[in-house]
């Protein structure tokens, strides 16, 4: 072999090294492993819902969950939009309880972990999110006056175990309640304020045991955590493991070039706040601002962290109290979903308006404007072997 | 002739040597900004105080609600106090504004304030701006922090 092509040889291992799919530098490994489901912290306390880690609240919440006769007309529950063999979501565009609502219904593993609630953020814990389905017209459409008896006489001594004696409802009426209909809530404001607040109580537990049991919904290991695991020890992966070249671009891409991993960042893939990504709106549907609008309807959700049924100080409150309340931002934004699991569950965004992940990652790379407010989107180009390795990495975290 | 070619195909082949470690060199840089003043201490704007900027806990952990202490001496060193801050910020690269409204909640003495609810959601550059007002006057000051 003479010098010559000794060097030229050399040159191109070099130029493999340097340019080869393959290699990630450290920066980006630092990131790939910032992603990787062993860098979840523990679930930390809720201190808002003192009965979030009592096993009896997650047994009943998880009764309460799947139990249809927590709705108005008996046949719906939590459960029929959060379906425990689809990742506890419905795969339509928009969910549909007892009528059809204007939002996609979201997915529940590591839920507990949300600072906000709902794609808008409309709610600040878990246990206040779980109650707001309970009287949306469209979802299952009761009353908490009705859910309290319902309780009373269904779950009375499960109940009583958990939070304590039930109040007495004897003179409660059937059907009351502040966001009912014209008759529940002429029933409610005819009730005295220890009336009320009896009902609220056991309607603020029927959500703190829903929270309990939700907080057992956690996301499973994938197979981009193992190949995430993989790359930090230098281990070899194993044969279904290792990621095609495809794959790896994706990643490079997703961490790099296409900027996904600004928003989509850490181990749940999202930075647990709202954007204006462009995403258009879905025609004859009303209205929808996203966060915007959602600011004014948290503060004013009586079962918020200020409110009275909060266990707990009110250090808790630190999201709600350090709150943006006003920046033209907040038009149109809605919440960076998670991206584990997100493969096989189209369709897509805050009203389904994707089906396929081939059109989300267009909708990112031609980054139209939004119809109101600034979209935060960039224009990317990517081309369309980018575009399809962007969705190849996207599936290893349904594998 | 021969001669010449060899020459040719080695310079190419250096050329493409050189590339190659560049490549590399760029791919495994730090991915910093260049260029942005992170200094935790500065006069501000105007030159009438002297704050220091510290996350209260002394690390910085994105994505999670945290306090900083915000310290205000005069030039001559004397510390300020009962000074009105507000604070607003975001990410110029991004153009997006503080993911939270934090607040300067309590004075700890020795000019030291403690700002409350600041959160950092994303890697890059954040700005965080002070506008202060005391007995001294009103200046404002802007911080970078980099995640
Ligand atoms: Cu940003």
């Amino acid at each position: 072999m003479s010098r010559l092509s000794r060097l030229l040889a050399l040159v191109a291992v070099l130029l493999v090294a340097g340019c080869g799919k393959p290699d990630f530098s450290d920066a980006e490994k630092k990131t790939i492993a910032s992603l990787a489901l062993n860098a979840l912290p523990v679930l930390k306390p809720d201190t808002t819902n003192r009965f979030a880690d009592v096993p009896a609240a997650a047994a009943l919440g998880s009764t309460l969950f799947f139990d249809q006769g927590m709705s108005h007309d008996g046949n719906v529950s939590c459960s029929t939009c959060h379906k425990i063999d689809r990742q506890f979501q419905d795969d339509l565009p928009q969910a549909v309880g007892v009528g059809r609502t204007n939002r996609r219904s979201m997915p529940l593993a590591g839920v507990a972990r949300n600072p906000w609630f709902f794609w808008d953020g409309r709610r600040d814990s878990l246990w206040a999110q779980a109650l707001t389905p309970l009287e949306n017209p469209l979802e299952q459409a009761g009353n908490r006056a009705a859910f309290a008896h319902y309780i009373q006489k269904r779950f009375g001594e499960r109940y009583e175990r958990i939070f304590g004696p039930l109040p007495d409802l004897s003179t409660v009426p059937a059907n009351a309640s502040p966001l009912g209909n014209e008759a529940e809530q002429a029933a409610w404001k005819a009730m005295t304020a220890a009336q009320m607040d009896d009902v609220n109580r056991v309607f603020s537990n029927i959500g703190k045991a829903i929270a309990a049991f939700e907080r057992s919904i956690e996301p499973a290991q994938t197979r981009f955590d193992r190949f995430a695991i993989d790359l930090a020890s230098g281990a070899k992966p194993k044969a279904d493991d290792a990621f095609s070249p495809e794959e790896m671009l994706g990643l490079k891409l997703f961490i790099g070039k296409a900027n996904c991993v600004t928003c989509h960042n850490g181990p749940r893939f999202t930075d647990n706040s709202f954007h204006n990504t462009g995403v258009p709106p879905v025609k004859d549907l009303p209205l929808d601002r996203g966060r915007f609008d959602a600011v004014a309807q948290v503060e004013a959700d009586p079962f918020n962290c200020f409110g009275a049924f909060r266990d707990g100080d009110a250090g808790a409150c630190g999201e709600l109290r350090f709150m943006v309340k006003d920046a033209p931002e907040l038009m149109r934004a809605y919440k960076t979903p998670s991206l584990r699991g997100a493969a096989t569950r189209p369709p897509y965004m805050h009203a389904g308006q994707f089906s396929s992940l081939e059109e989300v990652v267009a909708h990112y790379s031609a980054a139209p404007a939004a119809v109101e407010g600034t979209s935060e989107v960039h224009p990317l180009q990517l081309s369309d072997r980018e575009r399809a390795a962007l969705v190849a990495f996207l599936k290893t975290l349904s594998e | 002739m021969a001669s010449i070619w060899r020459y040719l195909l080695a310079g190419l082949g250096l050329a493409a040597l050189l590339a190659g470690i560049l490549a590399i060199v760029y791919l495994t840089a730090p991915q910093s900004a260049p260029g942005t003043d992170v200094s935790r201490s500065k006069k501000t704007a105007n030159g009438l105080f002297v704050a220091s900027f510290q996350p209260e806990r002394g690390v910085i952990k994105q994505g999670e609600l945290q306090s900083w202490l915000l310290t205000l001496k005069t030039v001559k060193g004397d510390p300020v106090e009962g000074a009105a801050i507000s604070v607003s910020g975001g990410m110029p690269q991004h153009n997006h504004g503080l993911p939270t409204s934090p607040q300067a909640t309590d004075y700890l003495g020795e000019g030291r304030y403690r700002i409350e609810g600041l959160k950092f959601t994303m890697s890059g550059v954040w700005q965080l701006r002070f506008a202060i007002s005391a007995a001294a006057g009103s200046d404002t000051v802007v911080f970078n922090v980099v995640l």
